[in-house]
Order: structure tokens, then sequence, then C-alpha cells
């Protein structure tokens, strides 16, 4: 029976050390030599790439006039990076760096983008990273189960690559349980389910104004709840309530969500006397509202109003949010505040046009963002990069890291292979407690998730002396990759390398080669093994990894 | 030279020491501490007299403790279900029956009894009891702990000066202030403070703290002008952070190094472990910490539910007053003793109370705070008090939430009216509570 198991664990080891011999051994094939491999657009795609020249013509015009120079081109690698942090959460494995190189593609952006769209992970994140303005963050247990149900619905649906008005229709008004209908939990989230009044456990029309304004049209039309607005622009307190009110006939019972005309939205406005009943009324662009119906819910009239082609704050809001998820910061700060004349930034309105032109495609949306100059820019400059131009897109804006982008990425950077769906339950199920651990310790930025926040000491403390930069660089065999490239790299150079590779998906330039190349000098064993944890735990703790650039 | 030249060399530019104040020190009870570190934390604390306090501790009760099965109960009347009282130090007010020690020491603080909220769920009352404002999703308010550390001097202390003991769901957050006045999460002091232990040796640790500032010119190249400052303050938190690993301070949580009678009076819990570190980290200058002891909501099963949180909070809270004045850090110290909210007077079919923001207790100790005063009452017949408009004080209505913070804030010294510039530019003052005067001596 040993040696039966001895056989199976040798031939284990076996075929791990040959796959992992493959991945550590494939050097790219010369980019000049190999045949490129094309890129076949499908027809949502068409144009893109028009676009995103129109949209870099419009930088370029804007740095012209501020006499402003721009970054060159980043390099194929860097852009990787961000692509796969943006839309996956997490840096690129080593398999996966190994064969966007082997295929050499002619435009290894848009072909990385095909690979992405495939993946459970990219639709996964990105419905994460976009319940967070929808249901926002709340937990408890029983919250949490909902979420979950309500994200993997989410994501299901990016998966299919949903249009994005069809999937906003169905938060704002659709019907029945949460279980089966998850999009209710748009509304069910805003239940106060301790409320002392059976009739008050309804859903909150004043939260579900708020979030249908910020969350769908970029707008903070909940600052004037309780009075007109005090900071120039011209909304009114009525004209919150009145949109307030399209919720109004909202009930929640054993059937879950649904719509009764048995009840209305009352108000009692600043120096009223007393509460009135308000009617539904949209702040602008009424003629966009369809005329009352009868079996059309008033949620289905705001809903169509929302996601109307010509509103166009609908589009202009995601294009903001997108363009903040992959750029790490959002075109127009805040993101939940763009004003509804203008002036817009460059970019901005040729995206939301084309965005709303081809069905609210989000796929196509970020693949033309991608295709721009602007996001393929560098960080670096050789010139004097300042605050100015990072404000003006003219360099790749620095960004603070959000905390699962960390950990997903410190989670991978420790393993060669790619770290998703496909793998290994009980990886799966470490990494799932490691890095809820880890994001609770990092500390959540919760919904405001694009404000600009400073590093914290307790964070640097994690980062240092945690325990999952521990179990991820300590050496064991199993668990992480700068062990098995400490036993398994033919020499130094390449040993360095991967680890260059896999932490920050890039090469070493030769200084650094050198440097860490004279620690590892005459090591065996143990002791190299040591010395190349030493390498990932610093490549782990640099500013280059926590940080999109 | 002897020890205590040693300490004033070591103080090198702090000025203010001598000999007779340090050794004044040293009969205080910092004896635990190394030179240095007695007298950072003696420099944070220098020349007391007669200054506000400095210091909050807040005893937090997550859940919604219920009046009546502490501060407040109604022997004998229908809302009292099967609560029985007992005396206090104080001639004529009562506590429930398991707050023995507590009620000793009623004669060392000021018990609130008529506080009003208009927030009756969990979370978005521990928002509105920690910040002092309602929620409002155009803005997060900082809770009082990131005020302090905003507004007072942070000198001399080397660990974080707001720091939350076995964080619930909803610890203390720095707001519009900034994630770094976040409070620092740790657990029951028994066990060790996370994250501040190196993994490997101290040699190896510098070995690879040197290859970290390597790797940071390289990515520096060509990036932004003052990446730093400007953005990263990568070297200025690791330097932090590492300071921080190595400082005496941290001996302030191991609760170990005092006798075996010190800690049995607060209790074999960690909530009564989490209140002696409190004390103690109080005494090394940090600015708020928060104890947390959750388990309060009892919408069934009410009466056995609270009295088992009352056996852990009352010797807890009653050796915590005792060790402030005998450490002679009362005066400095300002204790809160809350939760989100109390319960209701009737008692539900499932024999619990459910959530009510409209009459419950508040305890504050410390401080300008009066030594045995009961201010306000609730109804024996179990009415709601009503909420006073826009926080105004007015007789025959209750305390609003933002009374206590100006109060508390007033107390500290600190200005609340002044108005911080919130990220987005709009100004908005500390608090927009009004200062209940009858609470201070």
């Amino acid at each position: 029976m040993w040696a039966k198991r001895a056989l199976f664990f040798g031939v284990s080891i076996l075929g791990l050390s040959f796959m992992v011999a493959t991945l550590l051994s494939g050097s790219p094939a010369p980019r000049e030599e190999a045949p490129r491999e094309a890129t076949p657009l499908s027809p949502g795609e068409a144009g893109i790439h028009e676009i995103a020249s129109m949209v870099d013509q419009q930088f370029a015009a804007k740095w012209a006039k501020l006499e402003m120079q721009a970054a060159a081109p980043a390099d194929d690698l860097t852009i990787m990076r961000r692509l796969s942090l943006g839309l996956t959460g997490s840096v690129p494995s080593l398999e996966e760096i190994r064969a966007f190189e082997a295929a050499n593609a002619h435009d290894p952006t848009q072909w990385r983008l095909s690979r992405l769209f495939e993946d459970r992970r990219f639709s996964d994140y990105l419905a994460e990273r976009l319940a967070r303005a929808y249901v926002g963050t709340e937990d408890g247990p029983f919250i949490l189960f909902r979420r979950h149900r309500f994200v993997t619905w989410l994501s299901d649906r990016l998966q299919e690559n949903q249009p994005y008005d069809v999937i906003v229709r169905s938060l704002i008004a659709d019907a029945g349980l949460w279980t089966d209908t998850p999009a209710v939990n748009f509304l069910s989230v805003t239940i106060d389910q301790d409320a002392e009044q059976d009739e008050d456990k309804r859903p909150d029309e004043i939260r579900l104004a708020g979030r249908t304004t910020r969350a769908f049209l970029g707008m903070r039309l909940d600052c004037v709840q309780c009075h007109d607005d005090q900071f120039g622009d011209h909304w009114k307190q009525t004209h919150f309530h009145e949109l307030a009110a399209f919720y109004g006939h909202a009930q929640s019972s054993l059937m879950g969500i649904s719509d009764t005309l048995e009840q209305d939205y009352k108000y009692q406005y600043l120096r009223a006397e007393t509460e009135e009943v308000v009617a539904p009324n949209v702040p602008f662009e009424a003629e966009l509202l369809p005329e009352e119906t009868e079996g059309v819910t008033q949620r289905q009239r705001l809903a169509a109003w929302v996601t109307h082609k010509e509103n166009k704050p609908f589009a202009r809001a995601m294009v903001n949010r997108m363009w903040a998820i992959m750029f790490g910061q959002p075109l127009v700060q805040p993101i939940d505040d763009l004003p509804l004349e203008g002036p817009f930034p460059p970019g901005l309105e040729t995206l939301a046009a084309d965005f709303a032109e081809h069905d609210f495609n989000l796929q196509r949306l970020i693949r033309t963002i991608a295709a721009t100059r602007v996001y393929q820019l560098d960080s670096r400059a050789d010139f004097e990069a300042t605050i100015q131009h990072e404000d003006q897109w003219a360099v790749f804006p620095l960004t603070r890291l959000r905390p699962e982008q960390v950990a997903g990425a410190m989670m991978q950077s420790s393993t060669l292979r790619t770290a998703n769906a496909r793998s290994h339950v009980v990886f799966r199920i470490i990494t799932f407690f490691q890095q809820n651990n880890f994001v609770q310790r990092y500390g959540d930025t919760g919904e405001d998730e694009f404000e600009d926040r400073g590093g914290t000491i307790p964070q640097r403390l994690l980062m240092l002396n945690g325990n999952l930069i521990k179990e991820r660089t300590k050496n064991t065999f199993m668990a992480n990759a700068a062990s098995r490239i400490s036993a398994l790299a033919p020499d130094d150079p390449t040993a360095i390398e991967m680890v260059y590779l896999t932490v920050l998906t890039r090469r070493p330039v030769e200084e650094e080669s050198a440097y860490f190349a004279k620690k590892l000098a005459g090591l065996r064993k143990n002791r190299r093994a040591q010395a190349m944890e030493d390498i990932a735990w610093t490549l782990l703790n640099s500013t280059e990894f926590s940080w999109n650039h | 030279m002897n020890p205590l030249d040693l300490e004033a060399a070591a103080c090198g530019g702090a000025t203010h020491f001598n000999r007779r104040t340090i050794l004044k020190a040293g009969l205080a009870g910092l004896g635990w501490l190394t030179p240095v570190a007695h007298c950072l934390a003696r420099q944070a604390e220098q020349d007391r007299s007669g200054k506000p306090a400095q210091s909050v501790i807040l005893l937090w009760l997550q859940g919604g403790p219920s009046q009546l099965e502490t501060f407040d109960p109604h022997p004998g009347k229908n809302i009292a279900g099967d609560t029985k009282a007992i005396n206090t130090a104080l001639k004529g007010v009562q506590f429930a029956e398991g707050m023995e020690q507590t009620a000793e020491q009623l004669s060392s603080f000021t018990l609130v009894r008529n506080m009003v909220s208009r927030e009756g769920d969990h979370e978005r009352a521990t928002y509105n009891m920690k910040t002092g404002f309602r929620p409002d999703p155009t803005l997060v308010y900082p809770s009082i702990g990131a005020v302090l550390c905003h507004n007072l001097s942070k000198e001399g202390v080397e660990i974080p000066r707001h720091i939350s003991i076995s964080p619930g769901q909803w610890p203390g957050r720095g707001g519009y202030l900034g994630d770094q006045y976040d409070a620092f999460k740790t657990n029951d002091p028994s066990s060790p403070i996370p994250d501040v232990t190196a993994r490997v040796p101290e040699e190896r640790f510098q070995r690879r703290l040197k290859d970290v500032d390597f790797v940071e010119r390289a990515f520096a190249k060509g990036r932004l002008k003052d990446l730093e400052k400007r953005k990263t303050l990568q070297s200025t938190t690791i330097g932090r952070a590492v300071k921080m690993m190595s400082s005496d301070q941290l001996k302030a949580f191991d609760v170990s190094q005092e006798s075996e009678s010190v800690r049995e009076a607060f209790g074999d819990s960690p909530f009564g472990r989490g209140c002696l570190a409190a004390a103690r980290l109080v005494e090394v200058g940090v600015r708020c910490v928060e104890v947390n002891l959750n388990g309060w909501d009892s919408h069934i099963n009410n009466h056995a539910t609270q009295g088992a949180r009352v056996a852990t909070l009352d010797p807890a809270f009653a050796a915590l007053i005792r060790i402030l004045k005998e450490r002679e850090l009362f005066e400095r110290t300002i204790v809160v003793c809350a939760g989100e909210f109390g319960r209701t007077p009737s008692i539900n079919p499932g024999a619990g109370r459910d959530h009510w923001p409209h009459g419950f207790s508040i305890a504050l100790a410390g401080g300008r705070f009066r030594q045995g005063y009961v201010h306000g009452g609730t109804s024996p017949e179990g009415e709601k008090i009503e909420h006073p408009e826009e926080n105004q004080i007015e007789p025959g209505k209750g305390i609003a939430v933002a009374n206590i913070h100006a109060t508390i804030l007033h107390a500290l010294g600190i200005d609340f009216e002044q108005e911080l510039i919130t990220p987005v530019g709009r100004p908005m003052s500390i608090s927009k509570g009004h200062v209940v005067h009858e609470l201070l001596a």
C-alpha cells in the first residue's frame, strides 16, 4: 500500500515538476520572427480603433493647449498588468504571461481582452466592483448570503455580455423573490429588517432614489433630500422626492418585491405644515419618460427613462465608472458627481455616445478604453512628471491598489499557474479565507472606492509582518512560487527573472539582476530558497507591487 | 551616571523634565517602561495640572444594552420584567441587580438616563453614536477617536493613538479625515498584537528593508516628482511601522505585566483585559481606546442575555474607574460607557426586548464630568421621550447624541464649532451639538 502511495506521490511530483519546468523555460519567441496572430473582431467591436483615436485626438488637443508633453507608450506587459488588475483584481500568472508572449498577437491588448472576457474571474470581479455601487458593502451573515446571490446573478449577465441598459432595467423594475430574481436585491437591501412597524418593512424610497441617481446617472441628487441646492446648482428638494416617488408603490411580502397601487410616497417638505402625497416625476429630460399606462408600473417607467438612449447621464456615468475601474481613478472626480450640462473632459462624450449607440455593450466599452493611447501611456516620462500631468492623463496615473487587488495579486504571485475557478478546491478555499482576512485588516474602502486615501501604518505592518505574506513567501514547496523557482530554475538570472515576472509582471533591468544575483551567488538548497524568499518578500513590499502604474 | 540621569539624557531636547517630575512619574506606576519610553510617555502628559482631559476610553456595548437591566431599572413596574434593583452610592438612585460594583462607583461618574436618537438600526445607530452625526450619503464623518487624534498632540507616542480592542463590526473610522485615523484593531490582550513582530530574525529583516530601498529607487526613476511625499508615503509608513515594532510602548497592551490582583479585579474576560489595557494605553498617551463588548441584542430571552453581559461589564467598568484614579489618570481621561440604543420597555412574546432609541442610558466618567450625578429619567410606564428639534437642549425632552459629543469635545478642550475642510472642499464643523453644561463640574 505504501509503495502505491509513494508511487502516486512520485508521479505527482514528477508531473508538477514537468509543468513548472515548462513554465520556467518558456522563454518568449523573438517577436520579429514569429508570425503575429491576427485577432478577428466581432461585429460588436468594429470601429473601436476609430473611436479610440477620436478620444486620443481630444486629449492631444488639450495637452497642446496646455503646452504639456505626454509620456511614451508603456510596454505590453505593463498594459497586461493594468488590464488584469482592473478586470480580474489580480496580477497575471506566469502561465498567462507565457501564453501572452507566445501568442505574439498583432494587437496584444485586444488579444488579451478576448481571453479575459472568456474568464469567469473577469465577470466575477467586475460584478463585485459594480455591486458596491448598486447594493453597497453592508455585511452580516444573512446580507452576505443575499449579496453573494446578487453578485453571482450580475456576474452571469456580464459573462454573457448582456446590454447594460437591460441589466439596469432589471435592477430598477424587476419583481419577485430575491432567491430566483436576484436583481430585486437592489430594492430589498434597503428594507429596514429591524423596523418596529411591519408597514415600515418595505423598500426605502429615499435610499433608492439616492442610489438610482448616483449609481446609474452619476449625480448626487440626494444632496437636496432635505433642502434646495445651496451650491449653485438648480436642484430643488422636490426633484429628489418626485424621483423617490417612482418607488412609492414597491412593497415587500412573502412573495418578494412587488408593486401595489394601494400606497403612495408621502413626504413633508421643509417648512411645509403637513405630509403630502408626492407624484412621481423626473428632474430633467421629462420628454423621455413614458406616459402612465395601465399595466406599466412606476418603476418600469423610471427604468425606461433612466436607461433611455438619449438620457446622456446614463451612458456618461458608466463610462466614468469603467474608466475608473480600468485606470484606478475616474475621468471626472468624484465618480458620482458629473455635471448635467458639462463641461466634460476629453473623451467622455465620445465614449458615452459610442456606448449608447452600440446598445450599451460593456465589452466594447472596455475594448475601446483599452485601445486608447491614453490608457497605454507609460507612468514614467523622460521629462519631469508632475501631478498636473497626471490630472490631464498625460502620464498614466499612479493609484493605490484596492485591498482585494493587493491580496489577489499576492496570492497569484505565490503560484506559477493561474489561480482561477479551475484551481483546486482546497486552494480556492484557503485563498478565499486568506483574502477575506487580509482585506479586513488592510481596511476595505467601502462604497466610495475611488476616494484617494493615504497609506496607513496597519496596512504597512500587514505587508511587512502579516500572515498572508508569511504564508505566501515561506519556504514550502507546495505553497509558493519562490521556493519552486528556487528549486527548479536552472540558474540565478532565470530565477530572478521568474520572481520579477510573477510578482511585478516585468523582467528585471540589468542593475536589478546584478543586485539580486549577488545575494544568490554560491547559495544552495535551503539557503538559496531563503534568499529567494527574501527577494519575493522585498518585491511584494515595494510601491511598484501595491500600486497601479 | 545613575539611571535617572540616563533618563533625563535620553529625553534630550524635551526640556520640561527634571529629576523631580521623573521621580514622581515613577511613583505613579509606569515602572514597566524602559527609561526612554518612560520619558516619552511622560512627555505625553507633562505638566497636567488644570489641563483638559486628553484621552477617551469608550466602553462600547454593541447590540443595544437594556437601560432597564443596567442603569435604569423600574423595579415593581410592568416594564421591569423580572429585574430587581439594588441601591447605589447615591441616595435614592437604583441600578439593576448585577451592577453592584458599578453602583458603588456612581459617586465617581455622571449618568444620563434620558438619551434619545433617531436611529433604530444597529449600523446606523452605531455610526450615529460614534460620530455624533446621522448617516449621510454625501459624507462619512470621523468617529470621536479620529477627531481626538486629529486635534490633539501626537508628541511622544510611537504606537497607534486610536485603538479598538476586540473590534466589532464597526470600529471607529477616520471618515473624511482619512484612513490614517482609523482605529488600529487588536484582539483580546491575552493574545499577541497582530502584525507587529517580524517573521524573520532582526538582521535578516533589516537586510530585507535595505533591499526594499533599492527596489524603490528603481521604481521612482522617471516617475512623478516627489512620489513619496505627494503619493505613496512608502518610506514614511515603513519608518513608522518599524518604529512601532520596536517601541517599548507596545508593552502597554501586555496586561500580564500587571499583578494578579489587579487583573482579577477586571474580571477574567477579554473585555475586562481590554479595559485594563485601555488604562495602560492612555497612560502612554494613546488618545482613544474603544473596548468592545458584543452580544446585547436581546430580541429573545432578554433577561438572561443582558444578565450575562452585565456580569462582564460590572467588574471591568468599576475596576477601570478605580485604577484610573489610583494612577492619577482620571482627570485626563474620559470614560464613556454606551451602546447604540436602549431596549423597549415592553417585553415581546419571545421574552425579549427590541430596539429603543427613545430613552436610554449613557455613563460618563473622568475629565470634567461631575462625580455622582444623574441626569434625566425615563417614564415608569415606558413612554417615549421626545427628541429635541435641531439638537436643542429643551426641558422635558431627551438629550440628543450630538450634544453628548459636543460636551465631551468641550471637556477635552476641543473647539468643536471649528470647521474642518472635507476632501470635497465642503467645510464642516466637528460637532453640530450643544454643550450640556449640567454634566460638567
